[in-house]
């Protein structure tokens, strides 16, 4: 039986921050990646966010946060994600994000910074070695070296 | 069954949502075991109503689904939610995005939304589909709400899997017909007429009645049509009326019917054989050279194919000199 899984990404802006286009162009480059991309819209609670990640089972949540609020609201979305078991997602930031804020969410558990001027493809990039490194003996499973340009598995383009 | 899947399916059994969001992605993925976690479910369930909700592209189906969960939550009944987008055939990856119109109810533990991909895979959509909202069913859902876009064969057939099927238009996209052409038509119970807070919701009503009045025998029940606005929330509490209706009569039917079930195994079955083909064909290396032909022009397809057919032994051994077939 063909594999079909694909890295699920949510992203995700907490807080009162009305600006989604930096969100809108990492959804959509990551897309283009070949990730399957849950996007939850704006002004999110670390509640919320905390569920979507849950209950979409996603691999990768990807905040975006450029109200100056992100080290509080990355705090509640990483005890969130603990109180509900779910501390094995990989979480990133990004927005403008001071870089001397950087080690401060490092340390909360953030697994990796993106400030504007980030290339999709290096975040791409990212994600692909960190849940590779998380989970080894799944990198097949989730495609995680499958180039970006690959059409669907199972439809007839493997085994080139 | 390996442990880790029997403790998911009796943590998901307690309502744990972690659990039941990990049993889709294995069977979404086709995990190994996948099978073996659809087999354990299968016999305890048909207890949830299944209500498929499809319409074109920005009808408004997300945002009316959300409305839809949140008066049934407030009846105290319990939805799964599944919200299908397309993939892109070009990348493999998808933006998924119905989980937007739907925040207002996204953190009611009685709620449990999950998107999925249509990833594009030989039919494939329609069985995981199902096999999600079965997953939904055996976690104990009252209802469970599946949301596609309804163009091409693959998401005609999705929705059709669901007991009561909801066709969701609305004004300005061309006439009626326009928006119910694509042979959606046979197979709505319901017709919606969304955004009705703009101009042309009655003629674009009063044009899907004529319609159904044409293509209807006489005497035969039409399918009701009816005008929703989430806007103004016109209308949502009849439409809901509508399907709490369906749902107390569906709690005293029960059994799948006959031509389903054969459908559905006949597609478990097809998907199993084109996989091991697919394998075999690849297998020994003659697809690439076949191509080859093809692109040197010393072949054509058509040729190309009937000679890798040929070439693929499904049955090995005749009846009495059974062997172990080496490609299992």
């Amino acid at each position: 039986m063909v594999q079909e899984s694909r890295i699920r990404v949510l992203i995700a802006k907490p807080g009162l921050d009305g600006h989604e286009r930096g969100a809108h162009v990492v959804a959509y480059g990551l897309r283009d990646e070949g990730f399957e991309v849950i996007y939850t819209g704006l002004r999110q609670t670390p509640e919320q966010i905390v569920s979507a990640a849950v209950q979409e089972d996603v691999d990768v949540v990807g905040l975006s946060i450029l109200s100056g609020a992100h080290l509080s609201l990355t705090r509640k979305v990483m005890e969130g994600l603990k109180a509900k078991g779910a501390n094995d997602i990989l979480v990133t930031v990004g927005g403008i994000i001071p870089e001397e804020d950087r080690e401060a969410l490092e340390r909360m558990g953030v697994g990796g910074v993106f400030t504007s001027g980030s290339k999709i493809k290096d975040i791409a990039a990212h994600i692909r070695t960190r849940l590779g490194e998380m989970c080894p003996h799944e990198e097949e499973n989730r495609g995680l070296f499958t180039e970006g340009t690959q059409a669907t598995a199972g439809t007839g383009h493997e085994g080139q | 069954m390996e442990e880790r899947m029997e403790t998911l399916i009796r943590e998901m059994k307690n309502g744990d949502q972690r659990s039941l969001a990990r049993l889709i992605s294995c069977v979404e993925d086709r995990q190994a075991g996948w099978k073996d976690v659809m087999k354990s479910i299968y016999p305890g369930i048909g207890k949830a109503c299944v209500l498929g909700i499809t319409g074109s592209p920005g009808a408004g189906k997300s945002t009316l689904a959300g409305e839809i969960a949140r008066r049934f939550l407030d009846r105290g009944l319990s939805l799964g939610i599944i919200a299908v987008d397309p993939s892109s055939p070009y990348s493999g990856g998808a933006l998924l995005g119905d989980r937007l119109r739907m925040r207002d109810i996204s953190t009611n533990p009685g709620v449990f939304i999950r998107s999925m991909a249509t990833r594009g895979a030989l039919g494939g959509l329609c069985q995981a589909a199902r096999d999600v909202m079965r997953i939904m069913d055996a976690a104990g859902k009252d209802v469970v709400l599946i949301e596609t876009v309804g163009v091409g064969q693959d998401e005609i057939e999705v929705v059709s899997a669901s007991d009561y099927v909801v066709l969701v238009t609305f004004p300005g996209q061309g006439d009626g017909i326009q928006a119910i052409k694509a042979g959606v038509m046979e197979i709505a119970d319901l017709f919606v007429v969304n955004k009705c807070d703009r101009d042309g919701a009655d003629v674009m009503a009063s044009e899907i009645s004529a319609m159904l009045e044409l293509s209807s025998e006489a005497g035969q029940e039409r399918p009701p049509v009816m005008m929703t606005s989430a806007f103004t929330q016109e209308g949502i509490d009849d439409l809901c009326g509508v399907l709490s209706e369906f749902i107390n009569q569906k709690k005293a039917r029960g059994k799948p019917q006959r031509d389903h079930v054969r459908n559905e195994v006949l597609g478990l079955l097809e998907r199993e054989m084109v996989g091991m083909l697919r394998e075999r064909i690849m297998e020994n290396g003659k697809l690439e050279s076949a191509l080859d032909a093809i692109l040197e022009g010393k072949g054509d397809p058509y040729s190309a194919a009937e000679e890798l057919m040929a070439r693929v032994h499904l049955v090995r051994s005749r009846p009495g000199e059974r062997k172990e077939d080496t490609r299992g």
